[in-house]
């Protein structure tokens, strides 16, 4: 099985051969690069990378909520049967039915001087409910993420914690019953306590409405809990993706190995021996040829400077842009037990 | 890992407190804390946002908000700092203390060179000549791993990444070659590749330079494996101190635990249910009597409520912790 494609059969979601450009000051600046993946119903694909790897961007081309005066796209983005990129955006704002975008800081998305009942209508009111039926909805999304209207009518969002801020904003999501969430760094900001509440709700969310969530984040243990697939990414292209068990155990990019050896892992047996290891990014503006992580890569020989790798499966089924891809387990991944 | 013989405490704080006044009555921002670093060794000091992890830090450097009262001794290097006149004990902690803050951005001066900017402390504290000082500088960016360190030297802090200018803040931490350093969530902002080298860049100057350090952290993950001992901090008080290990290995204080089980495992497969903790920490206007976790800890018995529980030590004399009902002990496993 090639991991390029959804778990199950019913792919709700293709991204084929996206690109997106940005022009700053003249020059122009490829942030996401040829990238390919499918999403299933009720099915979880994580997303991880640096920071400025890609991440955002592909959400927000996915619901097209980039800016348009300095972007290009490229590629095809369809949702069931529909070619999400050529809609017009009346078209494109009933779409937002079923596809819904939450972000890392939830309060800078939210009017501060609107009620809490207010804000999570708001997409109701953009798809022109009766106010009747928006009450209900916002009722049953603010009981999902365990409010009561009753308790919380008439708050103003500074009124909340962080970690209720973004309870709010999943419930803003969950009232227009998507079938797609993007969620952006959505517990990067949270104490570890309330991370848990937020990824346990969003996972139960899943479960009972058979959810699809695209995941980003920078954190490989969160994703590890929450996606059934993950895609990694270096530099605007997928160098990786495949099931969890595939990317965590095996992992066969050397950029993945990179990113899991990082990981902060709690391990009371370890005592970790620096590395004197430095990072070099290589230019955005003008990338060097050949394979975009070469400067950093262990593996790397003559090819790797000569030929961009294409994506290829890799022995354990998932796939991989990588000439010299690995094949043994990742170290220290079966025996490293966190506590 | 052993205590060398030679070592004594670098710092110490015995019955320290904060408080602060606010709209709704004093604040009780930290309360009792006793802890002592020696020479050499590394203190991971953790604990959710409001714990007062940061309090802590800015009370001990002098740098608390105007209107902080702290009470209790603080010794640096065997002196009483409450005993020093404040130009005295800034120019004392100048000198033994360096410190990194999560945000380079609002600590280092956009207008000005960064190797100027490094120089700073070192000629006020060290009363360094210019050529001296920007000699000091050069080397340390080369030391903390900038390439082309003399071209560096003039450049201003937008020409670099955020890790790079971690980097630069821990230079400039270290150009009056302090005694001890301090990182208060320096590595918070960054990506998990460029967090792993800042952290192994600390723990490579630590032990080169002798130093000790506090590295101050909401990860857990950020100080396993790279402290001797760890404190962890809840609504201002230490509920557990220990080795690191040990802590980690055997948590008994019931909140270490629930912080330890609400964070996913690399090793647990998908859509493992985590633990939460529910509830909110306490209000530091109006404390709890009892245990500060009484009103969220599932073990907690009416004696939680009413008692405020004391340190105290378990098998491992150094590990200590502050709960009435605590973890059973596991047995150490040769
Ligand atoms: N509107 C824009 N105009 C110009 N450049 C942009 C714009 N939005 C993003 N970029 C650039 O595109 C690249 C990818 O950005 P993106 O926000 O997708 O990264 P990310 O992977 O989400 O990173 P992070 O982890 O920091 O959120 C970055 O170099 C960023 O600076
Ligand atoms: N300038 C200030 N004025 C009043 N209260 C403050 C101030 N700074 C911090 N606090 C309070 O002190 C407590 C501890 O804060 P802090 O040390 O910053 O926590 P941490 O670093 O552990 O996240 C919190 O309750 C916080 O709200
Ligand atoms: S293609 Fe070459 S340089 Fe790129 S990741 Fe693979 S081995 Fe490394
Ligand atoms: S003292 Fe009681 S309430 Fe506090 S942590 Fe221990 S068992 Fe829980
Ligand atoms: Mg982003
Ligand atoms: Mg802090």
């Amino acid at each position: 099985m090639s991991s390029d494609i959804a778990l199950n059969d019913e792919i709700i979601l293709e991204v084929r051969n996206l690109s997106v450009s940005f022009s700053r000051g003249g020059k122009e600046m490829k942030a996401v690069d040829d990238v390919s993946f499918s999403v299933a119903a009720g099915e979880t694909l994580g997303l991880v990378g640096e920071s400025g790897s890609g991440k955002t961007t592909i959400g927000r081309a996915i619901l097209r909520l980039l800016p348009d005066a300095n972007t290009k796209s490229e590629g095809a983005v369809r949702y069931k049967k529909t070619y999400l990129n050529t809609l017009s955006s009346t078209d494109m704002r009933h779409m937002r039915d079923r596809l819904q975008m939450i972000f890392q800081d939830p309060l800078s998305s939210f009017n501060p001087r609107r009620n809490v009942e207010d804000i999570v209508a708001e997409g109701l009111v953009i798809q022109g409910k009766p106010a009747s039926e928006r009450k209900s909805r916002v009722e049953a999304a603010l009981s999902a993420v365990g409010f009561d209207l009753a308790t919380v009518a008439g708050r103003k969002p500074h009124q909340f914690s962080g970690g209720q801020c973004q309870r709010i904003a999943i419930a803003r999501s969950l009232a227009v019953e998507p079938e797609l969430i993007v969620c952006d760094e959505p517990v990067a900001s949270l104490d570890v306590s309330v991370q848990a509440q937020v990824i346990n709700l969003l996972q139960d969310i899943r479960e009972n409405r058979n959810l699809a969530l695209i995941f980003i984040s920078h954190d490989l243990a969160v994703v590890k809990n929450v996606s059934d697939r993950v895609a990694v990414l270096y530099m605007g292209r997928i160098v990786e993706i495949g099931t969890g068990p595939q990317i965590y155990e095996r992992p066969a990019h050397p950029y993945t190995r990179t990113l899991l050896e990082a990981v902060p892992v709690v391990d009371a047996t370890r005592k970790i021996e620096p590395d004197g290891k430095r990072t070099v990014m290589p230019s955005r503006n003008r990338p060097q040829g050949g394979c975009a992580f070469r400067s950093r890569c262990p593996r790397a020989t003559q090819i790797c400077a000569e030929t961009v790798p294409a994506v290829t499966p890799a022995p354990r089924g998932q796939m991989v842009a990588c000439h010299h891809p690995h094949d043994e387990p990742a170290p220290g991944m079966a025996v490293r037990t966190q506590r | 890992m052993d205590a060398t013989p030679a070592s004594h405490p670098i710092l110490s704080c015995k019955a320290m407190t904060c408080e602060m006044d606010s709209v709704s009555g004093p604040l009780q921002i930290l309360q009792d804390i006793n802890f002592s670093l020696d020479t050499r060794r590394a203190l991971g000091i953790v604990g959710e946002s409001g714990a007062g992890k940061s309090m802590l830090i800015k009370a001990i450097m002098g740098i608390a908000p105007r209107g902080l009262r702290t009470k209790g001794r603080i010794e640096l290097d065997g002196q009483d700092l409450s005993a020093l006149k404040p130009k005295q004990r800034a120019k004392l902690i100048g000198r033994k203390v360096g410190i990194v803050f999560q945000n380079p951005m609002s600590s280092l001066n956009p207008f000005v060179q960064i190797g100027r900017q490094i120089e700073e402390a070192g000629c006020i504290h060290l009363g360094m000549s210019k050529a001296e000082a920007r000699s000091r500088a050069i080397e340390l960016l080369s030391f903390v791993g900038l390439p082309d360190p003399e071209d560096c030297y003039n450049y201003y802090p937008h020409q670099f990444s955020g890790g790079m200018k971690q980097r630069i803040m821990i230079a400039a931490a270290l150009i009056c070659q302090p005694d001890l350093l301090i990182a208060d969530e320096a590595t918070t902002a960054l990506d998990v590749t460029v967090q792993k080298e800042v952290l192994d860049l600390l723990q490579t100057i630590q032990a080169q330079r002798q130093m000790s350090m506090i590295l101050v952290s909401h990860n857990l993950g950020v100080v396993a494996g790279r402290t001797d001992e760890i404190l962890v901090l809840y609504g201002g008080n230490v509920v557990e101190y220990g080795p690191t290990s040990e802590v980690f290995r055997n948590p008994r204080h019931r909140y270490t635990e629930a912080l330890l089980s609400a964070m996913p495992a690399m090793d647990q497969p998908a859509h493992t249910r985590l633990r939460t903790i529910p509830g909110q920490p306490p209000n530091l206007a109006n404390r709890p009597a009892g245990c500060p976790f009484a009103p969220r800890c599932p073990s907690a018995q009416a004696k939680c409520h009413e008692v405020m529980p004391a340190m105290s030590a378990g098998v491992h004399p150094s590990h200590r912790f502050a709960c009435h009902f605590p973890l059973a002990e596991i047995a150490h496993v040769q």
